[in-house]
């Protein structure tokens, strides 16, 4: 689960690490008031959205005035932010923060999170801050420093303090540093947050040391423990039919394509979307519906598929282990009945009760005329692509 | 022959008075698992619907029914303690199917399970585990722990191809894929490992390469993986220098766009050498021959046995 950057820094502040000062706004005039209010020469509006790609998209801006900070709020707040982690629609803005200016001497990067190799977390700083880790990462390896974690004791303070040393912090720079080091981890740990990123980590001019980025990502297998971070989400941020799906308890991530896909399984529902593409097809989602669906849930999947306008043909592909294919044939035969299969619907079934399951199929054909049945996962890619090809 | 469970193995199930426990004791049962016992707190000294003992630790469910491997339904909050209670109680697999444990949970298991000795006089391995997020594991014909269906599978001395293969994967129901296709060519199975789908997790893809290596009846193996990680990777590597049987993988996530987690917690792009391309890239270049399409599977592993396809 994703937060915001307001948020993020709040969640920072009450772990005790310095972030600079910030309001919270939400329309132009307080943006304006929040410029004057701070009384410096510069301000910088930043649009609060899940999405990256802020600062080419034009949604982080300086501003030297009220007016300048009104102006850039009003264009902020009315437009939907549209980034390479967007897609064409964007995502709204409803949040900004307007901070002062940093007289910045010096960048830095620090961030946590979990090596899956190591089986523990790991803290990785660089002297290389305010820009991409991954491009630092690639054009110079040695700059990223990676400290791994005692799984069960987390971060001790000599490795904090040789962390600070080895990013070239000095005199009573070192020790600040490492406890701003000290305390992430402990947001890390006790948030059961995914990634924790300070981006950058700056000293002033005046030789203070600030997080001026904040990005916190939390498992999503850990929220029953959390419930003030639960409440944190916000849906405006993500595509309606992925918060419909979410809520049905399915994993569903709606892409740009045209043939819909229903599938049990996470690797299944990938390999689905692979060989749709393999075929010369485009997937419109990613749906797993999960081993213990029921049928309300297997009908609701069949509405949200159809509730995408792009979607052209589904292919319905259930390999039943624990998922019953007679369960997903019923749910596919009611949800026919209810919203009407306007196109070509290709079902591959195998597994538990697949007898059981075809003969619900077959009994059903006349109702639903666009239904085709394929005998193997090429052949149902096949079929599907075939059909909307045909369609278009 | 096989890897780590065969006919002789006496399971429990933790968890087996819940809904999805029970069912799949039973399913257990009728593909003919020695089940032996189940273990929910609170309900020691009664039975299950089948007449299994039930337990209210594993401890006495190990010291009445000898039981050397479990099978895990207990719900997401509770499984990582579950866990640590098999393995300090001896059990030599532990199966974990329980869907969204908590990371960190996982991170405190893997510190309770390192360094582990053999624990039961009968075995000379630490304790395996199995999961969690996975189907479980099965031994075509002996031994059944887990969610997979049964029918689906060939046992090695019912192959008429005369080959059989190891199976490993991140995915549940792209392994039944893989076993249905090469089933359908008289492919058997030695045995078929879920791995699992979270980034923390038990056994990896090499430790089971390194069990199918050294088990005579496994001929050739079969590597599913997907985005995210780069436990592929690492096995491809490790693979190149030490593994003489054939090896076919697959890796989903071909279009998965980056940033974006497909269901697994652990398959999401987060890097660059974790795409389903740079992973394809490395198995391929350790000589693994890779199916194009998930159709593909048993038809590539026929070939690399030589087998008319």
């Amino acid at each position: 689960m994703k937060i915001h950057e307001y948020q993020a820094r709040q969640i920072l502040q009450q772990a005790g690490i310095a972030v600079p000062p910030a309001q919270v706004v939400r329309s132009p005039q307080e943006a304006g008031q929040a410029f004057t209010k701070f009384a410096c020469p510069m301000c910088v509006v930043k649009a609060q959205v899940y999405a990256g790609g802020r600062g080419k998209a034009g949604f982080v801006k300086l501003v030297k005035s009220a007016d300048e900070a009104r102006e850039a709020a009003q264009f902020m707040l009315s437009n939907r932010m549209v980034s390479y982690q967007t897609g064409p629609d964007g995502v709204p803005v409803n949040v900004l923060i307007v901070a002062p200016g940093v007289d910045i001497a010096k960048e830095f990067y620090l961030g946590i999170t979990v090596d899956r190799a190591a089986n523990t977390i790991t803290l990785i700083a660089s002297s290389e801050g305010g820009v991409e880790i991954e491009e630092v990462a690639r054009k110079t390896p040695e700059k990223v420093l990676k400290v791994p974690l005692h799984p069960l004791l987390g971060l001790q303070p000599y490795q904090a303090t040789e962390l600070a040393y080895r990013l070239g912090f000095e005199g009573k720079m070192v020790r600040q540093a490492a406890g701003m080091m000290m305390s992430l981890v402990k947001v890390f740990r006790q948030t059961d947050a995914s990634l924790v990123e300070i981006n950058p980590l700056v000293i002033t001019k005046q030789g203070e040391l600030l997080a001026i980025d904040a990005k916190i990502n939390f498992d999503d297998n850990a929220l029953f423990r959390h419930e003030e971070i639960a409440q944190m989400a916000d849906e405006t941020q993500e595509r309606p039919l992925d918060v419909r799906a979410h809520k049905a308890n399915l994993n569903y991530i709606q892409l740009d394509g045209n043939i819909g896909c229903l599938v049990n399984g996470a690797g299944l529902a990938m390999a689905t979307m692979d060989i749709i593409k393999l075929h010369g097809g485009e997937p419109a989602n990613f749906l797993d519906v999960g081993g213990s669906v029921t049928a309300e849930g297997a009908i609701e999947a069949f509405r949200i598929l159809l509730a995408d306008q792009a979607v052209k043909g589904i292919l319905v592909n259930i390999f039943g282990g624990i998922a019953k294919t007679d369960l997903i044939a019923e749910a596919l035969v009611q949800a026919g009945r209810e919203v009407g299969f306007a196109v070509p619907v290709v079902v591959r079934l195998e597994g538990t009760n697949v007898d059981r399951a075809r003969e619900i199929l077959s009994a059903a054909q006349s109702q639903l005329p666009t239904l085709i049945t394929a005998t193997d996962l090429a052949d149902a890619a096949a079929k599907v692509t075939a059909a909307v090809e045909k369609a278009a | 022959m096989s890897i780590l469970v065969n006919s002789n193995t006496k399971v429990i199930c933790q968890g087996i008075t819940g809904a999805a426990g029970a069912f799949h004791t039973k399913g257990c049962l009728d593909y003919g698992t020695q089940m032996v016992g189940g273990v929910t707190p609170g309900k020691g000294g009664q039975k299950d619907a089948n007449g299994l003992p039930i337990f209210n630790t594993v401890h006495q469910a190990v010291q009445a029914t000898a039981a050397d491997a479990t099978m895990i339904f207990v719900p997401p909050p509770f499984a990582a303690d579950a866990i640590m209670e098999a393995v300090d109680a001896g059990i030599r697999v532990v199966v974990a199917i329980t869907e969204g444990i908590p990371v960190q949970d996982m991170i405190k298991v893997k510190a309770f399970m390192a360094g582990r000795q053999p624990t039961s006089c009968c075995c000379s391995t630490p304790p395996v585990l199995i999961g969690p997020n996975c189907p479980g594991i099965i031994t075509p014909g002996q031994c059944k722990i887990g969610i997979m269906p049964g029918y689906i599978h060939l046992p090695t001395d019912k192959a008429a191809s005369g080959k059989s293969v190891g199976i490993i994967s991140r995915s549940g129901t792209l392994t039944y894929e893989a076993v249905w296709q090469c089933a359908s060519r008289g492919i058997g199975q030695s045995t078929a490992v879920g791995i699992g789908g979270d980034p923390i997790k038990g056994i990896n893809f090499i430790e089971c390469l390194d069990l199918f290596n050294k088990d005579p009846q496994t001929d050739a193996i079969i590597m599913i993986g997907e985005i995210g990680g780069s436990d592929e990777s690492d096995a491809a590597a490790w693979a190149k220098a030490n593994v003489k049987k054939p090896i076919v993988g697959f890796i989903a996530g071909r279009t998965a766009p980056a940033g974006k987690r497909m269901g697994h917690a652990g398959a999401i792009i987060s890097g660059g050498d974790d795409t389903a391309q740079a992973k394809i890239k490395n198995l391929q270049a350790a000589g693994i021959h890779v199916a194009d399409s998930p159709a593909t599977i048993g038809q590539t592993m026929a070939r690399a046995l030589g087998i008319s396809a």
